[in-house]
């Protein structure tokens, strides 16, 4: 059900849009009002939602340990995927949003003759990480449009992403990249039947409209042949607050910008919110030193407990008779107006 | 022929996920608390109810209580507020639970599991949620929803197992604990989890021995010790002024095989010379509140810093236990802290400072026979365990919520000659949980528990084939409780030890009498007859994986 109203719903914004650009006013909207608003929509919501993760405290620390731990010095310690320090924590992260560390672990469970056999699985890893990184390649090389003059790391990036040199204009290995691997991904998640079980519309949805504006701008680029400098003066009149609105943009370029909007739009309020929490999450980002140094909760509270005194007190006739030493009576009230002191909330901070 | 109890298939899953009906089938669910354990510890909604039974007896405001426990811990909690937020449903963890892969059981992966609490949270506290409902996911509180929570959180061993594989670290015991802290709202709780806790509270330990019965308990072993090697150990109890307290799981005191690990300890203190005591009031390292709440798990915990406080030793040492380390870990020290009352632990026969445990002040005891061998201090005949062909489990909450993967593995090289590892997929961060953690390990529930513990049979099966291991090690006392009926059942011939068992059969004791048995009273192997002591047997372990001198 879900994968049909995802159809249903990208095919419709595409008509809505195409539509849209043939008139005027729709012009004016997908060019000009759209983008604007999408941007403050994106970044209010992102930021809101950052805010509102980092605002619930960390009260423990709670690092998925996925290595030798450091104890005895004569134990080599797995410092990326236990680490102890604050740099073993970059690194282990830095491996987890470039890499895609755990996801690399992955391994498929098959039952055979009725016993489990593991075997290998990458594929997933491998579509992820080429999804992410040539968007983020595409992402970057958008910076033609939108700077002037092109920075020469963009020119670079270019260069190197249309080395081999076939077609005309020559083809960017990163869109072809991006194309497969969400055609992998959508595919994936129709086949296989424990990923189709767990899918929704919004991942679906997601799949598709980026799918939507990966094919709008390639239709553009090898297609279409979109008017650049037309696209260009759009783009740095939008990014210098003096928006314009050639009127040699064509439709699928207003399509294409119109589906960037909508994701932009909808990304504060998805699951593609996984962007910014990956940094977050607080079973990957804190040290394993939890022996070493405390953490402190800022709600700890104090709690009703069994103390020895109430203890000794219950059981005094059975430790008499077992010759298990007791304590004397001002041994229990010094201990016990100790610990009330020591237990009396204190505000910190974390 | 009769037929099997539980078979494995693979079954492809059907259905929608959103129809929260479940069927609580014989063998499959756990038992309610009984309300006077609800009622000692003061737990809300003491009654006579079942989870069979159709009506489950909530209070009025049930939903309301539900949706102002979620609100509150998801401000109190940023994993739980970013763990509702940020799953994309890759699938990575779909094939890495236990339970699933026992049970073919859709809801039992992962994120399944997760996604029957985030379908609630959508729908109450997004505004996708409340403005699309089902086509973002979203659900409506149901009756029948709070029963599907209580069949699946507590179908879960919070071994965080998935948690390793989530691109984003996803962690499940997380929302299996915050699921089960919400069902404690309405006073649903099985008795497993909170008989122990009340017993704890009460007596000191999760068993309810009281301090007689503790110290009958320790004497007998001592008397059976001087029977077995003809050298009488100490057993000093509530002792003030020591260098060390011991703690230790319940299990290992009044438990099999676990009582072995315990007359290994006892040698080994002996041995050594340590300076330390057992407590009466601290009698239980384990800690069954965090099966319940973050709240009961601090209320429980408290006895150990407050007991060394009380006692005036040094720094804290703990036995064999998987959650309890847990606790230990990364729990105690953060709620029932700070432990500066103590001092930085340092091993007494070594010299070697625990720099690691500075702040704890808590030392494992793999650590620190580890330590002790490294540096030579005692001496093993590694064949006396001749008869015994080990492998080791790691036990789930040592292994993915410590990293402590190489000492045990170091103790048991140098205690037994055969020693293999189950397949890579299987142990250290990837082990497989024993099926019955976190409160599960109740008879009433033994079909789950062979389902779950599946994996890990599977992988003992192997090395039992290959290369004849009849010996499974593990440091956990749950894992001790229940492995057998699991290797009886999937791997009949394969027996259940801690490493400390091992390391007492093996230890040679300064005065000690020509031993004839091992530990369990079994007559020791021929090889460890004949011939003295050969000197190369108490040599270093050599292979300790990645250890250099």
């Amino acid at each position: 059900m879900g994968i049909g109203y995802a159809i249903g719903f990208v095919l419709a914004v595409v008509a809505a849009a195409a539509l849209g650009g043939l008139t005027g006013a729709g012009r004016a909207f997908l060019g000009l009002l759209l983008p604007y608003a999408a941007l403050a929509i994106f970044v209010v919501g992102f930021c809101l939602r950052v805010v509102r993760w980092a605002s619930s405290p960390v009260p423990f620390r709670i690092p998925t340990t996925c290595g030798q731990q450091k104890s005895l010095a004569w134990i080599k310690t797995n410092a990326l995927d236990n680490p102890s320090t604050t740099g073993g924590v970059v690194a282990r992260m830095a491996l987890e949003v470039l890499l895609f560390r755990s996801l690399f672990r992955d391994n498929r469970a098959q039952l055979y003759e009725g016993r489990y056999v593991f075997g290998e699985s990458k594929f997933l890893w491998l579509g992820a990480l080429a999804f992410h990184w040539s968007l983020l390649v595409i992402l970057l090389r958008h910076l033609r449009l939108l700077v002037q003059p092109v920075p020469g790391f963009v020119v670079a990036l270019m260069n190197a992403d249309s080395f081999f040199q076939v077609g005309t204009p020559p083809w960017y290995l990163s869109d072809i990249v991006l194309a497969c691997a969400l055609v992998y991904l959508f595919v994936r998640r129709m086949r296989d039947p424990l990923v189709r079980y767990i899918s929704r519309f919004s991942d679906y949805f997601a799949l598709l409209l980026l799918l939507g504006i990966a094919l709008s701008g390639m239709l553009m680029r090898y297609v279409t042949r979109v008017d650049v400098i037309a696209v260009k003066r759009l783009a740095l009149g939008l990014a210098t607050f003096h928006p314009v609105l050639p009127a040699e943009l064509s439709v699928v370029l207003l399509v294409h910008l119109g589906l960037v909007c909508l994701l932009a739009i909808y990304f504060p309020f998805s699951k593609l919110m996984h962007m910014g929490g990956v940094f977050l999450s607080p079973t990957r980002n804190l040290a394993n030193n939890n022996r070493a140094v405390r953490h402190v909760n800022p709600w700890n509270y104090p709690v009703k407990t069994h103390t020895y005194a109430e203890w000794q007190e219950e059981f005094r006739d059975k430790l008499t008779a077992a010759n298990i030493p007791l304590d004397e009576p001002q041994d229990a009230t010094k201990i016990a107006t100790q610990k009330a002191k020591e237990d009396a909330p204190t505000v910190s901070t974390n | 022929m009769p037929q099997p109890l539980v078979q494995i298939e693979p079954r492809s899953p059907h259905g929608d996920w959103r129809d929260p009906k479940v069927e609580f089938r014989k063998g499959t669910y756990c038992f309610s608390a009984l309300p006077k354990h609800l009622s000692y510890l003061g737990l809300p909604n003491p009654r006579e109810w079942q989870p069979h039974d159709a009506d489950w007896k909530l209070p009025a405001n049930w939903k309301q209580i539900i949706l102002d426990g979620m609100k509150d811990r998801l401000e109190k909690f940023r994993s739980f507020r970013l763990f509702m937020d940020i799953c994309v449903r890759c699938g990575a963890c779909s094939d890495k639970c236990h339970f699933y892969l026992g049970s073919a059981d859709p809801k039992n992966m992962p994120v399944m599991r997760a996604e029957l609490i985030r379908s609630v949270y959508r729908r109450y506290f997004t505004l996708t949620g409340k403005l699309f409902g089902g086509l973002v996911g979203a659900r409506d509180l149901t009756e029948d929803v709070i029963k599907e929570w209580f069949y699946y959180f507590y179908q879960c061993t919070e071994c965080r197992r998935c948690s390793v594989f989530c691109p984003y670290g996803i962690d499940t015991a997380e929302i299996t604990i915050i699921g089960r802290e919400l069902l404690n709202l309405l006073g649903l709780n099985i008795n497993w989890v909170l008989e122990p806790a009340a017993n704890c509270f009460r007596m000191g330990n999760h068993l309810g021995i009281q301090p007689h019965g503790f110290k009958d308990s320790l004497e007998f072993a001592a008397d059976e010790l001087e029977e077995l090697t003809g050298v009488r150990v100490d057993v000093p109890i509530n002792r003030k002024g020591t260098e060390v307290l011991f703690i230790m799981p319940s299990a290992d005191y009044f438990g099999m095989p676990h009582y072995y690990t315990l007359l290994g300890y006892m040698l080994l203190f002996h041995e050594i010379g340590l300076d330390f005591t057992y407590s009466a009031y601290a009698s239980e390292g384990g800690n069954f509140g965090l099966f319940s709440s973050h709240e009961m798990m601090k209320r429980l915990n408290a006895k150990i810093y407050d007991e060394a406080r009380r006692l005036g030793v040094k720094w804290i040492l703990g036995g064999e236990c998987g959650h309890m380390w847990r606790v230990l870990h990364q729990y105690m020290e953060t709620m029932n802290g700070p432990a500066d009352f103590l001092e930085t632990p340092v091993s007494p026969i070594t010299g070697t400072r625990f720099e690691h445990a500075r702040s704890t002040k808590a030392v494992h005891i793999c650590e620190f026979t580890a330590d002790l061998l490294y540096h030579n201090k005692i001496k093993l005949d590694r064949r006396r365990n001749d008869n015994y062909v080990v492998t080791f489990h790691d036990s789930c909450n040592p292994a993915r919520g410590m990293g402590l993967l190489e000492e045990p593995r170091y103790v048991l090289k140098a205690a037994c000659n055969h020693y293999y590892e189950m397949p890579e997929n299987t142990i250290r961060e990837q082990t497989f949980c024993c099926g019955s953690g976190s409160g599960l390990g109740t008879d009433e529930n033994l079909e789950m528990r062979l389902r779950g513990g599946f994996p890990r049979a599977n992988a003992v099966k192997y090395v039992k084939e290959k290369h004849g291991v009849n010996l499974l090690t593990c440091i956990c006392a749950i894992d001790k409780a229940t492995f057998p009926a699991l290797m009886d059942y999937w791997v009949p011939g394969v027996q259940v030890a801690g490493v400390h068992e091992l390391l007492g059969n093996a230890l040679v004791l300064k005065g000690e009498k020509q031993r004839t048995t091992d530990l369990r009273g079994e007559p020791l192997p021929d090889t460890a007859q004949d011939t003295p002591l050969d000197t190369k047997a108490d040599r270093k372990a050599d292979d300790t994986g990645g250890a250099d001198a």
